[in-house]
């Protein structure tokens, strides 16, 4: 290797390309007639968002009462299933908001996917709460707005309101961070197309030409609202793990949560990054942008998080013991061996034990290995969720109301449907836009494609005197 | 009033180190660009343009600050004046509590704030037709335009001579 390239960076992207080969990659998949396999993968999300919806009726017309949760458990399902889409829902702006700061420059094969995947998991997310309102034609309580009520405000001291402000803000930021990123590539997909489809991609694309002075205030933009992102991620599962943290349950109050919630985000992010990832690249036949590269890099950070999760999770029986408290420790005894024993182990099992293989590079650089992983770490994280919710309601102070869970086919479907809404938006989101950020790509390929750097590199490339980049 | 058309001479460049080139050409030459485009950010460009930094950053800030106030003030209004109600026997004003919400709409006003007012100076909006030159600017072309509308013909045989000689790939000439 030439000393001219630091041996720490990594073939990002492969395939010898030039610019416009990156614009026809990645610009295609929008153009063409969709493929087979997207048919079917759209018929089968869009069924299941048609179970969603009719559960969803069925819930407003009959009431919550369809819901196996009972007054002893009164969070169950729901909440698990919106604290498990909020954390899905964290992989996208930390790639696109942590790791610019880091420049870390492989997130520019997975920024916008991640980011798309982060809006829709936290549509997903939303529709949980606002469900369990019972009552959903008045969810508009939830806002403060001055009311014929008193006027009667929220309570500002409390966690759920905390939450519903971090949700709506990481939402709208993350839209709007998602967006401005677009509106570059929308702009190569408009002047590509031609007849009615460059009328609508002109719309969206919001007239943008790349004059010099616009893309200096783009990136003055993406990294200011990276900078502010970044702590707003952090900060929207810290809010969500108040939901328990700050209430005086044994086994939820606890200060660890803020932490460990937030590992286990990020944790469940990038699985589910992956996931879809190692799905997209093979359908949309992008290997060569999302590398083995790429993928290894994620899988290093579920290896880190992981672990931070697994850490955290003994710490906490630790602490039970050590703090000598018999509710704590009851809680903490039955959340491992009581009734739901079956789903703390679950949890163990792929939290913590199945990312270790992630140790191996031959494992890491897997890509079939990389897709199991990745669904069980999704299952895990599942039964994180189900495990601190169910299990801790499930034996509360008094004994005469102990009591147990099972979902009823309403929550079943709803959970199972908004797989389908995710999937659904998911789909559509790579017909209708480039699923990789097309101009941060051309960004780096002077300094990450194949044939400037790597064992694959042009000649010129290895003469450590050459100070201008090699031209195509 | 700017009238509404102009003749736009622009040159497209293959690289971006040729654009770099031409463009301190240009510089050395005094020749007056109206706008360069290109298909992603090139780095090195805003100082061989002249572009000063962007203050977008300082109007985030203010931004922020603005929903930071309000949304602390807001709190401290309702609930130490408009409607005070006790929580589990804690101070009507209890700041602890105020901090989360202080927080994300800090972020909100901050991030909405900046985006809007990025959308707004640069003129970009659903509905604006681009004033493209070329197609192949979004995808692997690298652009100098300059503004002949009031040049003389010796100034335009000037500029493509410009062009010629920064190896530019192609010279048009376009009404816009």
């Amino acid at each position: 290797m030439s000393q001219a390239v630091a041996p720490v960076r990594h073939i990002l992207i492969e395939g010898n390309k030039s610019y416009h080969n990156i614009t026809e990659d990645l610009c295609t998949p929008t153009e063409k007639a969709p493929s087979r396999e997207w048919v079917i993968a759209f018929a089968l999300a869009s069924a299941f968002l048609g179970l969603y919806l009719f559960a969803i009726v069925w819930t407003v017309w009959k009431g919550i009462g369809e819901w196996g949760a009972n007054r002893t458990i009164n969070w169950a399902w729901d909440i698990t299933n919106f604290v498990w889409w909020i954390g899905i829902g964290h992989a996208g702006t930390l790639i696109s908001a942590i790791l610019l700061l880091f420049r870390q420059r492989w997130r520019t094969g997975v920024n916008r996917a991640a980011e798309a995947m982060t809006i829709f998991a936290v549509i997903c997310a939303g529709q949980f709460p606002i469900f369990h309102m019972g009552r959903v034609w008045l969810a508009f309580f939830i806002f403060p707005f001055p009311n014929t009520r008193g006027p009667l405000w929220t309570n500002f001291n409390s966690p759920l309101l905390w939450d519903v402000f971090a949700i709506s803000t990481y939402f709208s930021v993350s839209l709007l961070f998602w967006y401005t990123g677009l509106v570059p590539d929308l702009a190569t997909v408009r002047d590509r197309a031609t007849g009615y489809r460059r009328k609508i991609y002109e719309t969206f694309s919001f007239g943008w030409t790349g004059s010099a002075k616009h893309w200096q205030r783009w990136e003055a933009l993406s990294l200011v609202l990276a900078g502010i992102s970044t702590p707003l991620v952090l900060s929207v599962h810290t809010i969500v793990s108040f939901d328990f943290a700050t209430s005086v349950i044994p086994g939820w109050h606890t200060t660890i949560f803020p932490p460990y919630f937030v590992a286990g985000a990020i944790f469940s992010g990038f699985a589910m990054v992956q996931t879809l990832m190692v799905l997209t690249r093979k359908v949309l036949g992008l290997q060569e942008y999302i590398t083995i590269n790429h993928i290894e890099s994620m899988n290093k950070v579920i290896v880190l998080t992981g672990t931070i999760v697994g850490v955290a999770y003994l710490t906490e029986l630790f602490i039970a013991w050590y703090s000598g408290y018999i509710y704590e420790q009851f809680a903490f005894y039955n959340r491992v061996f009581g009734i739901y024993w079956w789903s703390y182990f679950g949890m163990m099992f792929c939290n913590v034990v199945s990312p270790q293989l992630f140790w191996s590079r031959s494992i890491r650089r897997s890509v079939w290995w990389t897709f199991f992983l990745s669904v069980l770490v999704n299952i895990g994280m599942w039964f994180e969720r189900f495990v601190i919710i169910a299990t801790t309601l499930a034996r509360d102070y008094l004994p005469s109301s102990w009591s147990y869970y099972n979902p009823t086919w309403v929550e079943i479907s709803i959970f199972t449907g908004t797989i389908g809404l995710f999937f659904t938006l998911y789909l559509i989101f790579t017909r209708v836009a480039p699923v990789i950020a097309i101009a941060e790509v051309k960004a780096i390929l002077k300094v990450a494609g194949d044939q400037y750097i790597g064992p694959n590199a042009k000649k010129h490339a290895d003469d450590a005197e050459k100070v201008e980049e090699p031209k195509h | 009033m700017v009238s509404d058309s102009k003749q736009v001479l622009y040159g497209l460049y293959n690289d971006e180190e040729d654009l770099k080139g031409a463009i301190r050409a240009a510089n050395a030459a005094h020749l007056d660009i109206m706008d360069v485009y290109t298909p992603f950010p090139v780095h090195g460009l805003d100082p061989i343009l002249g572009l000063k930094e962007s203050r977008l950053h300082y109007l985030g800030f203010i931004y922020g600050t603005i929903g930071c106030l309000f949304a602390f003030l807001t709190m401290t209004w309702i609930f130490t004046s408009d409607w005070p109600i006790v929580f589990g026997g804690k101070p009507y004003w209890s700041i602890p509590a105020f901090i989360p919400i202080t927080f994300e709409l800090t972020v909100l006003f901050a991030a909405w704030g900046m985006t809007l007012t990025f959308y707004t100076i640069c003129g970009l909006w659903p509905g604006v037709k681009a004033q493209s030159l070329d197609n192949r600017i979004t995808d692997d072309k690298f652009c100098i335009a300059f503004d002949v509308t009031a040049a003389s013909d010796n100034a335009v045989d000037g500029l493509k001579q410009f062009f010629g000689t920064t190896q530019a790939a192609e010279v048009n000439i376009k009404t816009m």
